[in-house]
């Protein structure tokens, strides 16, 4: 392997693949990012401003193992791509412009927050929660709650809730709007939905649901001084968060002649309409996704596992991208939760997907099924821990509900001595059915 | 300015706290005017700080993780404060250990206890005694409120909590009002940790006292090398380390605040493992040449002569080391086979000196010189003035991390035969480090999650820490 391999982007998926490549002895790797000369973890930013971790913690691997591989770095941004030429454009924090050949580029510029043009969207003390430079911003504008007493949040996602418990740790009076009915309901069941809700309001968040941000208004420093909703209510606050969802970060390959969508159009080998230019991570759309998963999906774990199939096919054995069955994981404030297959929200649930709820004060689980065939779809947990391989495999193995239900201990992936609720769920299965 | 900042009533409860330190060392230098009264003021004035703290930090809060303002505190950023804790802390272990004569005031204080409790006098080590305790049934309940939501933490601090009052405390105190002879012995606390207990005093003490004395004598024994082994193979080291042990339980509870402070570099491991275990060999040679000198002395008075013994004990070592270099063979590491065969060629060289030159001397140093090096040094020191009193700037286990013969010995069980590991949980992780952040044995538990392998490291207490902070459910103890 001779060629000139060039990563654009030193996130999870380019810094995987990087460092895979690097690996092999003879690879030629140049990693190319403006954010940040060292990959950190961008899922953890939330823990440097409640103070859990220093920044330097964020970094999964160590500065001294950057400086002894042969991975070279470049800070810089790419400005855009010729493929014709097989070379990209870019400029240095120092402002020189510069050219860079290739014979390999793989495009992991990941994504970033999604505005929707608001009037005073640029206003200071308006941000979303993505890049480092938003928790510089965040420490400058939100200190503490006399810098900065009223937040609001806008769009209850998994990032909003993040950003809410973040500024709540400092004392800040937070608001959360939210265009749904229950929080987080575009995504979880009703009755899962009411669940979290009431978690997250026993941390003193303010939720306000069913409405939407119209404008926001500055003071005479243009400075942020208050929103105002859809509905017409009118809220002070001293910052504005953004987290309306995020989209790929590609406006810079307009001109580059690339198959574009949404993202970067790839096929199931991560190659795009360019047969030398490949993109993964948030910012590559599947042309072929799996049934039960999307064509661009901005989790943690997918960009992981792109950059290491696109590293597999680099060194000679290509194989197709293949995510296998969905799952995920977040916290709400003190709740985690896993999810693992499909279990529809209501908007999008089809006909034959019935559910089955159980909860207990803290805890909380919702299991999918086909209400013919009894097939086990998929599964959301609160506060209780499952085993990704097991409930994966009765997925994959296509088991019915009873035996899930059944075996469900086989899952148990809780701490020693924790109290194991699968007989009372057993119990309140068999009462409805 | 943050606003991770103490709270006023926060403030109120570390004043009392203090106060109450306050009042025990004025009581020391005025002994006679305050008497008892001094003592129960300065211990009921702590007790109530540190618990006052506890429920105002804690009470009314959600279950959770509480570790909001960690690296923003100046106490647990090795800030200003932490310097300060630091030298006070040491400053105690100086005099504590090397000068007594100022603590006399100090030490008449708890005269009154002590004579409750054993008939005799206190000494500086009832003192010691005293505090630590107070410490670790303290801290351990602000440990537990802060951890109310796991069963495993409450559990293992209820565990350190019992053992320290009880058997460290208690017991021999008790132990020493029944047979006046008897030696001191913590039954919990095992050779090699108590290095002491194969003292030519020690034995002295065992064997003139009839069937007790004998009796425990063989139950030091076996606590080494029967019960710790099959223990370790059930439950991994943490049985001893985080549930057990007193060196553990005060890092677990007063030491908690300062678990992110551990060292994660590769660098650090490397000297880790160079320390704990040359510091094992040195335990090793000093103990057997101690038993050898006592034996040597009266060379016809015990069932085993002095020729004897280190033949044994030099086969059984050379058994113990091949049968695991042959049976773990296929996947220990290059280095660590060349190191442990390194090693053991040393030990049995050195005890080789001991049988040729048929004194107990090793190179020309008379095995109590190595003996009481290694008290000053290591049991001295060490896991005193550097283990205890450096916890606000280099973490809450540097001793046992670095220094721990016990640990070390456990530590090589565990990654050899234990059913002990961390398993992670396929994909889930997310790379967000608070695992390794605080994880008190500064292993980088996030490397191995990331990559999905379970963790196995010779180093790993069991204390759960990293599977409670996680935020996704990747960790999980088992055995």
């Amino acid at each position: 392997m001779d060629e000139k391999i060039v990563i654009i982007g030193n996130g999870i998926a380019g810094s995987t693949l990087a460092l895979q490549l690097a690996e092999k002895e003879d690879a030629s790797v140049t990693l190319i990012s403006d954010e940040s000369s060292y990959f950190f973890s961008r899922t953890a930013l939330m823990y440097v401003y409640m103070g859990h971790l220093t920044k330097e913690q964020l970094e999964p691997v160590s500065r001294e193992s950057w400086e002894q591989s042969p991975i070279q770095r470049v800070k810089a941004r790419v400005l855009s791509i010729r493929p014709e030429d097989k070379e990209l454009s870019f400029q240095t924090s120092e402002g020189d412009v510069k050219q860079l050949s290739y014979d390999l580029l793989v495009i992991a510029t990941g994504s970033k927050p999604a505005f929707y043009d608001w009037k005073g969207q640029e206003a200071e003390g308006v941000l979303g929660l993505y890049h480092l430079s938003d928790l510089e911003k965040l420490e400058k504008w939100a200190p503490n709650a006399s810098a900065c007493p009223e937040a609001v949040v806008i769009g209850g996602g998994l990032i909003g809730i993040e950003l809410c418990e973040m500024l709540l740790s400092r004392q800040i009076k937070t608001t959360l709007i939210i265009r749904e009915s229950f929080f987080w309901s575009s995504h979880l069941p009703a009755s899962d939905a009411q669940f979290v809700e009431k978690h997250i309001q026993s941390h003193h968040l303010n939720l306000i649901k069913e409405d939407e941000l119209l404008e926001i208004s500055t003071d005479e420093t243009g400075r942020v001084s208050s929103i105002q909703t859809k509905k017409g209510e009118t809220i002070s606050c001293n910052l504005v968060g953004i987290t309306t969802g995020v989209r790929p970060n590609i406006e810079f390959l307009k001109t580059s002649g690339l198959e574009l969508d949404r993202g970067i159009l790839v096929d199931d080998y991560l190659k795009t309409s360019d047969p030398s230019i490949y993109a993964i991570g948030d910012c590559a759309q599947l042309r072929n996704p799996l049934s039960n998963r999307s064509a661009t999906e901005p989790v943690w774990y997918t960009g992981k596992l792109m950059g290491e199939t696109l590293a597999q096919t680099f060194s000679g054995q290509p194989v197709p991208y293949n995510p296998g069955i969905w799952y995920n994981s977040a916290k709400f404030f003190d709740l985690e939760y896993q999810t693992y297959g499909k279990v529809h929200p209501k908007a999008s649930q089809p006909e034959n997907e019935q559910h089955f709820h159980w909860e207990s004060d803290e805890k909380a689980m919702t299991f999918a099924y086909d209400k013919t065939s009894s097939v086990f779809l998929g599964i959301n947990t609160f506060g209780i821990r499952l085993n990704h391989r097991i409930v994966s495999s009765w997925i994959e193995t296509a088991i019915t509900i009873q035996e899930v239900i059944d075996r469900l201990e086989e899952a148990h992936f809780d701490p020693e001595f924790s109290h194991r609720y699968y007989n009372q769920i057993k119990h309140a299965f068999v009462q409805n059915h | 300015m943050h606003s991770y900042r103490t709270t006023n009533i926060q403030k109120v409860f570390t004043y009392l706290g203090l106060s109450g330190l306050a009042v025990l060392i004025l009581a020391g230098f005025t002994a006679s005017l305050l008497k008892s009264a001094g003592l129960f003021l300065g211990l009921g004035l702590i007790s109530l700080g540190v618990i006052g703290y506890t429920f105002s930090s804690y009470s009314g809060l959600p279950q959770g993780i509480k570790n909001n303002g960690v690296w923003y505190r100046s106490l647990t950023s090795r800030g200003i404060v932490a310097w300060v804790v630091g030298v006070i802390l040491t400053a105690f272990y100086v005099i504590l250990y090397f000068y007594p004569e100022h603590l006399e005031g100090l030490i008449r204080l708890f005269d009154p206890l002590s004579e409750g409790l054993s008939g005799k006098k206190a000494s500086q080590w009832f003192v010691y005694g005293v505090l630590y305790t107070l410490a670790i049934v303290l801290f351990g309940i602000k440990f537990i409120v802060k951890y109310k939501h796991s069963k495993y933490q409450k559990y293992r601090t209820y565990s350190v909590i019992f053992f320290q009052t009880i058997f460290a405390f208690l017991i021999p105190e008790m132990m020493a009002r029944l047979n006046g002879d008897l030696p001191y012995y913590d039954l919990k606390s095992i050779w090699p940790l108590n290095y002491y207990l194969f003292d030519g005093y020690q034995l002295d003490g065992f064997l003139q006292n009839g069937s007790l004395g004998t009796a425990l004598l063989i139950f030091g024994i076996l606590s080494t090398l029967i019960i710790t082994p099959i223990l370790t193979y059930k439950f991994g080291k943490r049985w001893y380390c985080s549930w057990v042990c007193g060196c553990g339980g005060l890092a677990e509870t007063a030491g908690d605040p300062f678990r992110q402070l551990s060292d994660k570099s590769l660098r650090a491991w490397k000297l880790e493992r160079w320390m704990i275990h040359l510091i094992l060999v040195w335990v090793f040679i000093s103990t057997v040449g101690v038993v050898y000198s006592y034996l040597l002395q009266a060379p016809n008075s015990y069932w085993l002569g002095p020729k004897t013994f280190l033949l044994s004990v030099s086969f059984a070592f050379s058994l113990v080391v091949g049968l695991i270099l042959w049976k773990r063979r296929d996947w220990l590491a290059k280095d660590a086979q060349s190191s442990a065969i390194a090693i053991s060629s040393v030990i049995v060289l050195l005890l080789g000196f001991f049988f040729f030159s048929e004194s107990d001397r090793v190179l020309f140093i008379p095995s109590y010189q190595i003996r009481s090096a290694y008290g000053f040094f290591i049991g001295s020191i060490f896991s005193g003035v550097i283990g205890t009193g450096f916890y606000p700037i280099l973490g809450n286990r540097v001793w046992c991390r670095f220094g721990c013969p016990m640990a070390a010995i456990l530590g090589i069980q565990q990654k050899l035969f234990s059913k002990f590991r961390i398993s992670t949980n396929g994909g889930q992780c997310i790379s967000c480090g608070n695992c390794s952040a605080y994880c008190e044995m500064g292993i980088d538990v996030r490397a191995y999650a990331q990559r999905e392998e379970p963790i196995k490291r010779a180093s790993c207490v069991g204390c759960g820490i990293c599977s409670a902070v996680c935020p996704r459910g990747v960790l999980r103890l088992e055995s």
